[in-house]
């Protein structure tokens, strides 16, 4: 079964040849082709295929399925059906006949064209330019979510997760504080923008009865997230100022005592709903909500991360003593850092607790932690990139290995382990995020690479 | 009055005495020695002047202002640059971050600004980076202004942590051990670069060294340093034929011949 090295370096070559000269542009636009192709004729494909519906993520899910079928025959002795076998490869060419094959002959049909579009965009303007990506990548997107309610939410809770992903990476990556304290921030947002919310505007039997009016709730959903974010932020102080005299491990238990404190007060606030939480939260984090904060917090986070207030944090991290003799406020950054990422973790919080519809305090755990972890340290360390990058890997992941049940709490771990070992700082670490690189078109005679 | 007056100042690390009665007048643009044996105390006193550590007693202004309790990030935008004996560079930093780094003090834009990228953050960063241009070319490094510091070699990074010092737009740049673990190449190298920067910036020098021959050679002024007193003060002939000194650096004479 060895394939000979040579062949693989042609291979390589060979996708290295397809993909190099196509922009951002031209793959989004592979994408849409994709994700339009499934909405016309994934259905009658999968019934052609004799899939028992369509595949929800790329396949994924249907394949692991099979998957713990088997592994639960030979550990257990359950019963298997031998004829879902033909699920393997069947879910593997509706996969390649929706995404794979359009995805390649898209981007390679369209490559001279899209190169030209993205040049033409980037001459118009910069920030032109990313709205219209962004347009696209919201297109395909929406697409893809609205073939069925599983992928919305996955798509939804894969968003927030990114922007709670790079909220963290501003305090444990860019300033170097292992800090635990990130679910309790989201937590607080959770609670304080629901406490918005709930609290004015619907009838609730912990939080009262609605004290305005439907008409009213216009436009007050941002407020709401804000409301929570700057509470989260408030939070943060509260960490921030023994960061001030301790560092390190010490640090870092201090925030896990942060982290149980916060559970358990809202745990006994009965007039929070105690252990219970509180549920019915107006269904106004929509996709296209949700897409426009996460943009706004990647662009702001980027922003500061980029600036030399925000290079500051990385100064602290390498050396706090130089940094303070070179005229940096190292007081007045760790502290901004804390309670900038702590406001972000809040909004990602307000943005949780309006998808699932329900807080309460369980949700904030240790479980939590150790995922939002994984996120920032598979993705990269002090890298915008890298953390969307782990985030969405690692819920992708998490979804489709979810029919593994108990082994997925040992794939996952596995492969992360894998990552600390080959790359110990994440994938893509200490990268900046250049947004005009990303976007700008690729010309086809730099091959030398 | 001195541009950086030091007046009676001692200092205690719990039961031990590091400085004892430490006094000091540096006048603007004078370049001033201070040597002595390891242990002596002379970096306890560079931080204290520059705030690492509060002294016990004693009096420290600099342009006729009090220095105690002020922090030491105030301390450096004031006007006191310094570099480290052991190279403290930020490892993940480019070298021209780590200019632009230490003009903090100088960036006036503020949290908005770093948030959403405005037009006065794009102006300061700007003027920023030119400034810092500027130094890197001054100390000859400025083709390297995108390398990361810890893929460069030792003398380079000298010379980066030199830059770095001098971009706070210091009045007074305290150097701590500028020749340590250099070649003699690389020593002539940089007595030509601190005599070049002190010409062109006008600043007023304060450095602490080990190697006698080139205090001697770079100083208007020297204090040497033992156990935290200063036993001698002069102009480096002076110290070079001080009993005193040659004891503290070669020990007593006691071959009797």
């Amino acid at each position: 079964m060895s394939s000979s090295p040579t062949n693989v370096a042609a291979q390589g070559n060979i996708l290295k040849r397809l993909v190099a000269p196509v922009p951002l542009f031209g793959f989004l636009l592979g994408f849409l082709v994709c994700v339009l192709l499934e909405t016309v004729a994934g259905r009658s494909l999968a019934d052609l295929l004799g899939l028992p519906k369509m595949p929800v993520l790329f396949g994924l899910v249907t394949i692991f399925k099979v998957i713990a079928g088997v592994v639960n025959m030979v550990l257990k002795g359950a019963e298997f059906q031998a004829a879902t076998l033909i699920q393997i490869p069947t879910a593997l060419i509706y996969f390649g006949l929706i995404y794979l094959l359009p995805l390649a002959i898209t981007i390679r049909l369209t490559a001279g064209v899209s190169n030209r579009i993205a040049g033409g965009l980037q001459r118009i303007s910069l920030l032109f330019s990313a709205v219209v990506h962004l347009g696209l990548l919201y297109a395909v997107f929406h697409l893809w979510g609205e073939m069925s309610d599983y992928r919305l939410i996955t798509l939804k809770l894969m968003l927030i997760a990114v922007l709670f992903t790079l909220s963290l990476n501003i305090i444990n990556g860019y300033m170097g504080e292992f800090s635990c304290s990130h679910p309790g921030f989201m937590a607080v947002g959770a609670y304080m923008s629901s406490v918005f919310t709930v609290g004015l505007f619907v009838d609730d039997k912990v939080l009262g009865a609605a004290k305005m009016t439907w008409s009213m709730a216009y436009l007050s959903f941002p407020l709401a997230l804000l409301f929570g974010g700057l509470m989260a932020a408030l939070a943060a102080l509260i960490v921030a100022i023994p960061s001030f005299k301790t560092r390190g491990d010490y640090l870092a238990i201090i925030s896990l005592a942060f982290l149980f404190i916060v559970k358990s007060f809202f745990e006994n606030m009965q007039g929070l709903g105690g252990a219970r939480g509180i549920a019915g939260q107006p269904d106004w984090a929509t996709l296209p909500v949700i897409f426009i904060v996460v943009v706004i917090g990647i662009w702001v986070i980027n922003n500061f991360v980029t600036s030399t207030l925000g290079k500051a944090l990385n100064a602290v991290r390498d050396d706090e003593g130089a940094a303070e003799a070179m005229s940096v406020n190292t007081r007045r950054t760790k502290m901004v850092a804390f309670m900038f990422g702590a406001f972000w973790a809040g909004m990602a919080g307000g943005l949780l607790a309006h998808v699932i519809r329900y807080v309460n305090p369980s949700s904030f755990g240790i479980q939590k932690l150790a995922e939002v972890l994984a996120m920032v340290y598979f993705g990269g360390l002090n890298s915008v990139v890298g953390s969307i990058v782990g985030a969405v890997s690692i819920s992708l992941l998490g979804e489709a290995l979810r029919p593994l049940e108990i082994f997925k709490w040992i794939v996952i771990p596995l492969l992360l382990i894998l990552v600390m070992i080959y790359r110990p700082t994440g994938l893509i670490a200490f990268r900046e995020f250049n947004i005009r690189k990303i976007l700008q078109p690729k010309t086809l005679d730099d091959g030398e690479v | 009055m001195s541009l950086l007056e030091v007046s009676r100042m001692t200092h205690f690390f719990g039961g031990l005495r590091a400085v004892h009665d430490f006094n000091l007048a540096l006048e603007p643009g004078q370049i001033r020695g201070l040597i002595g044996p390891n242990g002596a105390g002379k970096t306890t006193i560079f931080n204290l002047i520059t705030g690492v550590y509060r002294p016990s007693e004693g009096d420290v202004r600099f342009d006729g202002q009090p220095l105690l309790g002020v922090a030491p990030h105030q301390i450096a935008a004031r006007g006191i640059g310094r570099t480290f004996q052991d190279l403290r560079l930020w490892r993940h930093m480019t070298v021209l971050e780590h200019i632009k780094m230490a003009r903090y003090s100088k960036l006036d834009y503020g949290l908005w600004g770093a948030f959403l990228d405005t037009a006065r953050r794009r102006r300061e960063e700007a003027t920023s980076e030119s400034r810092a241009m500027e130094l890197l070319k001054l100390l000859n490094v400025d083709h390297l202004a995108d390398q990361l510091v810890v893929n460069l070699p030792y003398g380079v990074q000298r010379r980066v942590e030199m830059a770095r010092a001098l971009a706070v737009e210091p009045k007074v740049l305290f150097l701590d051990e500028p020749t340590v673990g250099m070649t003699p190449e690389e020593l002539a190298q940089i007595m030509e670069i601190i005599r070049d920067i002190h010409n062109q910036l006008g600043l007023a020098i304060f450095l602490i060294e080990h190697r006698l021959k080139f205090v001697m050679e770079l100083c208007e002024q020297i204090q040497c340093l033992v156990f935290g007193e200063v036993i001698a003060e002069g102009n480096p002939d002076e110290i070079q034929n001080n009993p005193q000194v040659i004891e503290a650096y070669l020990g007593k004479d006691t071959v009797e011949t």
